[in-house]
């Protein structure tokens, strides 16, 4: 596979230089050559004007080269302060100096306006301060270059800002700025130049002055979005799902839920809009029964179901696309047909008794297959030698096939290319239409917007407002979901 | 066309290859040892074979790991790693000899199933314990196995040594009574000791197969195995899924356990420890988890075994030589790159042999 | 009193306490370097072995217990590098790759006993002598207990504290650690993750060699097949049980060895009859219980277990 094809990127001193694309475009990919933790086919690097052969980050972090993935490269059970000089100990013949390594520690952050405790471990971190904890450990290392790789994914509004400020000092004392983002709005802001890539090749380098976000819209996705899914006005019903006061608990048992009631309605769509992080993953376990509730109620159709199991609940008419697919959507080793019945293998017409019934699971999956556009070989191929729009259509076709009276759908389009988020929000729409409430949970404001019947604003755990999606206004929501009031 | 050399590959020439490449770190080894591989292996494969009642013998010791390595074979394709056969071997043997010594006078037809069942029951009980540890609280069942399997050395110990429990009387080592005559399992060849526990070791595996490949048991059992998070967000009970395999593969062994009991030994003593545990393993991992390859794993090793006496009798090589020729073995068929390497195969396969799920979850209740 | 003290006679149940617990907390000192760094070590048992029988094969054939000693380490070492080689570069299952060496150290020691050693009729090199160390040795109680050892035992008490400084207070400690919890953390902190692995599985190796020293060289002077009959999962259990510290483990095997003293005496002084099998489940109950997270929870390194494979 080609992840990066015949790409030129130029990125000079005191810049900020925004890589923007979809998810999947190879900007990852790219950064991770830059980094020397993947290695190039073919084409060269020049970093200070002088052709570098990149073998290891050790090679990039001596050039100078500094890397913030997007997942954390730290460790928790480790202190700031191990973490951030982790390969470049400060050590006397082998054993560690902590006083001074802390001691250096404070010293740089205080240089940067960077505030952490060198002696915290980063387990106890919040996700902003652990970013923070990143960009130290590359400036510690002499970084020169600094890679943001999807920086804003998991911050709030306010840490964005605070990023913001970090960066453009940064780039004040000299250093050069790598910034990778899928968000338009970002780039506009803090960058100096901007190279949006599609599907591995640079599309065109241009400047924010030069270029509006439509047309950098357009060039990210290469023709003219759809900015609004063509919809008739909900038409809704009885009351579907209502969560009272939901208190939920994230994995390190802080409150992630936090008092959170809402209600969904048939025939409508009741987006929820939020910051990655502000307890929508909870939400969503919560209501499937991944996870218990600390208190709370949730009721479908009138009727608690708080203590009944995932299958109970899907069973009893909810259907669920998860936001992480590979995580929890699909099993990648079992075929297409296998996948299509995953949460209804265990009765008739699929399974008599014990025995599964193979005739029955493949013509149903020939059904779905066709209906929602499943482009493959066999209904027995492996799930995983699918592409991701047609993984994601699976997932969405398991779940409307089982014609639930509720979807849940976390993250619907994530990581799946234009033509398939189209027809997965037609699907999704036209299933409104038959009488299907949908509970939709994204951290991508514009799908929320062009999707919602109603809006519900998502901040730390809580609903802080519901809105009418109909002449919603963007910023509005865009300041509820930073949590002013 | 594609998909089916590489079957053949990874079914068939890999383990070949293996059991070949096995032989000649045999080999080296025998040298080592001042021998003749060649006089050693003939003589490995005359004890194994051609004797006088060899392969009877052979397909004897076969039995015990045609259902070892289904049990651990069964746990693989939930992603469970079950070290913990052999204390689950003990366990059933335990449960099912106490049955097959307390009733009296009933017919085989009765008394056989009784004790099967009872010794099946028990290594399942066993086995779910582990199960249960994982499922509950995360607890790594490779680890648990492990101690587990010292338990069930020291309860058999316990149990068979102390007088009023499971010690018979007038016996100068500790063991069990004999077994009641109607729960012997009739011999299949007289004057052989091959017994119909063979016959049943090869229902077995066609059983085992339907099991995982045909039912919904089987089915939440592989998903499970390739991913934990998926199937729980469709319904499945994670949790419940692993205690049943566990139990599933733990019955197995008991049954192993209980049929050596009631077709080659009659009572239990307190010497314990033959290796089955890490022997079953072995047979799984060459078959590559699959029921229909056991059969010729089980084959070897029980070859292997019954062989290894004649050849040290005749050759004064010792028997623990098939030690290393088994663990060789495993070497090339869980490292396929090696096997790639030497077939020269333009693309070694790099993956790991995807053997359990390494991820360890929160508790699953 | 006095009778009753005399018969349990604390100082040599301490004593023999401290000396059965010395293979298992080397062994478990291993498991500890290869585990923190991110290798499953099943091992222990299977290279225990390999230790013993080499060390004592190579004292036999060369007179000099000390040369004896020295192999045992180094086969310990060559035979780790086996689990290495398997588990890190060709990304075979940690805990297949460590039965593997099990399986392959009962075969070695078996034929070569066999063929070299069984029948042997010429004496055999004896066992490591007994130190005295001057002055201590004579402190009541702590003297014969601590300071009347024969190498292994001594080694032990040192490498408990080099384990420890070398873990939290090294650069490589730090490393190791970090591979252990994260490694593509570690490689992108410019960190040879492979080769920090590679040199702890090696290490482990040498412990755990040294371990089997003392079955053949320092407990009996001779060497019997499997003899170190399962301790090297007690070693396991123990690293587990002390929670993968230096201390923790000499704390597990102490508590571990020194419950079966316990046990025999048990039946001699108190005439409590207990069965020795269930003093014998002792280790391996406690860790399930430990591993259950009774007892706060055993916090495995992260990472252990997984291949880690650039990408």
């Amino acid at each position: 596979m080609r992840a990066n094809d015949g790409v030129d990127l130029d990125v000079s001193w005191r810049q900020v230089h925004a890589l923007l694309g979809e998810n999947g475009a190879g900007k990852s990919t790219l950064m991770n050559i830059v980094y020397g933790l993947l290695r190039p086919d073919s084409g060269e690097i020049l970093f200070d004007g002088k052709p570098v052969d990149l073998h290891s980050p050790l090679d990039a972090i001596r050039l100078g080269i500094g890397m913030v993935h997007q997942h954390f490269m730290l460790i928790p059970p480790l202190t700031v302060a191990e973490n951030i000089v982790l390969g470049h100990e400060v050590a006397n013949r082998g054993v560690m100096d902590l006083t001074e390594s802390s001691h250096k520690v404070e010293q740089l952050s205080e240089r940067f306006g960077l505030q952490v405790d060198p002696r915290e471990r980063i387990a106890e971190l919040s996700v902003g301060l652990q970013q923070r904890v990143e960009i130290l450990k590359a400036l510690y290392r002499g970084a020169r270059l600094l890679i943001l790789d999807e920086p804003t994914a998991v911050l709030t509004p306010q840490e964005i800002e605070g990023l913001f400020t970090i960066v453009r000092a940064l780039v004040a004392e000299g250093k050069a700025v790598i910034f990778i983002t899928h968000k338009l709005a970002e780039v506009s802001e803090v960058a100096d130049v901007i190279t949006v890539m599609r599907r591995g090749r640079v599309v065109g380098t241009t400047t924010p002055k030069e270029s509006k976000s439509a047309d950098l819209a357009r060039m990210m996705v290469g023709r003219t979005v759809l900015l609004r899914v063509e919809k008739s006005p909900a038409k809704p019903g009885a009351q579907v799902l209502k969560v009272d006061n939901l208190v939920v608990l994230d994995d390190r048992r802080h409150v992630a839920v936090d008092n959170l009631s809402l209600d969904v309605r048939v025939g409508e769509i009741f987006g929820v809009a939020g910051v990655e992080g502000n307890g929508q993953n909870e939400l969503i376990d919560a209501l499937m029964g991944l996870r218990s509730i600390r208190a709370g109620k949730v009721q479908v159709d009138g009727r608690e179901i708080s203590n009944l199991s995932t299958h109970a609940r899907l069973k009893g008419g909810l259907g669920l696309i998860p936001p992480d697919r590979h995580r929890m959507g699909v099993v990648l080793e079992l075929s297409v047909a296998d996948n299509l019945v995953l949460d209804d293998f265990d009765h008739p017409p699929f399974a008599r008794w014990l025995v599964r019934q193979f005739n029955a699971i493949r013509d149903y999956a020939v059904k779905l297959i066709k209906t929602f556009d499943i482009r493959l070989q066999s209904p027995d191929q492996p799930v995983g030698s699918l592409s991701g729009g047609n993984q994601q259509k699976l997932v969405v076709a398991r779940q409307l096939g089982t014609l639930p009276k509720l979807l849940i759908a976390g993250q619907p389009t994530r990581g799946v290319d234009v033509g398939s988020i189209e027809f997965i929000h037609r699907q999704i729409v036209s299933e409104r239409d038959r009488g299907l409430a949908v509970l939709l949970v994204s951290s991508e404001l514009d799908e929320v917007l062009s999707l919602s019947d109603r809006i519900g604003v998502l901040y730390r755990g809580r609903i802080v407002a519901v809105l009418d999606a109909e002449g919603a206004d963007r910023d509005r929501i865009g300041l509820l979901m930073a949590g002013a009031s | 066309m594609a998909g089916w050399r590489r079957w053949l590959l990874s079914a068939v020439l890999v383990p070949l290859v293996s059991v070949i490449c096995g032989f000649a770190v045999g080999a080296i080894a025998i040298v080592a040892a001042g021998a003749d591989p060649l006089m050693a292996y003939s003589a490995l494969f005359a004890g194994a074979f051609t004797n006088h009642n060899a392969l009877a013998e052979t397909l004897v010791s076969t039995t015990p790991y045609v259902l070892l390595g289904l049990a651990v074979a069964i746990g693989f394709r939930a992603g469970l790693f079950n070290i913990g056969a052999e204390g689950q071997f003990y366990i059933g043997s335990l449960s099912g000899v106490f049955v097959a010594y307390s009733i009296r006078g009933l017919p085989g037809i009765v008394e056989v199933p009784l004790a099967m069942i009872a010794g099946m029951l028990g290594g399942a009980l066993w086995a779910s314990i582990a199960g249960a540890l994982k499922a509950r609280f995360g607890a790594h069942e490779v680890i648990t196995t492990i101690m587990l399997n010292y338990v069930s050395f020291l309860v058999a110990s316990y149990l068979v040594d102390t007088p009023g429990l499971m010690l018979a009387r007038n016996v100068s080592t500790p063991r069990t009574p004999d077994i009641d005559a109607g729960a012997v399992l009739p011999n299949l060849i007289p004057g052989s000791r091959l017994h119909l526990g063979f016959v049943l070791a090869l229902l077995a595996v066609p059983i085992v197969w339907f099991l995982i490949e045909r039912t919904t048991i089987g089915f939440r059992l592989r998903a499970v195995g390739f991913n934990q998070n998926a199937a729980r967000a469709a319904g499945m009970s994670v949790g419940r899924t692993i205690v049943l395999t566990m139990a599933l593969s733990g019955a197995l062994a008991g049954a192993a356990g209980i049929v050596q009991i009631l077709g080659v030994n009659f009572h239990m003593t307190d010497t314990v420890a033959a290796g089955y545990g890490f022997d079953a393993i072995a047979v799984a991992l060459l078959a590559r988890s699959n029921p229909w390859g056991v059969l010729p794993a089980a084959l070897l090793f029980g070859a292997l075994h019954n062989g290894a006496s004649f050849m040290q009798l005749e050759t004064q090589v010792s028997a623990d030589l098939i030690s290393i020729v088994q663990a060789s073995v495993i070497i090339f068929v869980a490292a396929p790159a090696i096997v790639g390497w030497l077939f020269r195969l333009r693309r070694a396969p790099t993956e790991t042999v995807a053997i359990t799920q390494r991820e360890v979850d929160a508790p699953t209740t | 009193m006095s009778e009753f003290l005399q018969q349990l006679d604390p100082v040599s149940l301490l004593s023999i306490t401290l000396i059965t617990a010395t293979p298992l907390t080397l062994a478990a000192l291993g498991g500890m370097m290869c585990e923190r760094s991110g290798v499953v070590n099943i091992a222990l048992e299977g290279i225990m072995l390999t230790g013993a029988f080499i060390g004592y094969a190579v004292a036999f054939f060369t007179h000099n217990l000390w040369i004896g000693v020295a192999a045992a380490v180094l086969s310990g070492m060559i035979i780790a590098s086996l689990h290495a080689v398997l588990s890190i570069s060709l990304l075979v299952d940690q805990i297949v790759s460590g039965m593997v060496i099990n399986i392959m150290a009962v075969g070695i020691t078996g034929v070569f006993y066999r063929t070299y050693l069984e029948s042997a009729t010429s004496a055999g090199p004896g066992t490591l002598p007994h130190w005295n160390v001057p002055v201590l040795s004579s402190i009541p109680v702590i003297g014969p207990i601590f300071f009347e050892n024969q190498f292994v035992t001594y080694a032990m008490l040192v490498l408990i504290l080099v384990v420890h400084f070398v873990l939290f207070r090294t650069v490589w400690g730090l490393r190791t650690r970090a591979c252990g919890e994260h490694p593509r953390a570690a490689e992108t902190a410019g960190i040879n993750v492979h080769f920090v692995r590679y040199v702890n599985v090696i290490t482990s190796g040498a412990l755990a060699g040294l371990g089997g020293a003392y079955f053949s060289l320092q407990q009996i002077g001779n060497f019997l097949p499997n003899m170190t009959g399962g301790r090297g999962y007690i070693a396991l259990a123990a690293m587990i049980f002390g929670k993968w510290t230096p201390v923790g483990a000499f704390g597990a095997s102490l508590l571990f060895s020194g419950s079966d003293q316990i046990g025999s005496r048990m039946q001699s002084v108190f005439h409590v009859q207990i069965p020795l099998q269930f003093l014998g489940m002792l280790p391996y109950l406690l860790t399930i219980v430990v591993l259950a997270g009774a007892m706060g929870r055993a916090i495995a390194p992260a990472a252990v277990g997984r291949p880690y494979k650039k990408e």
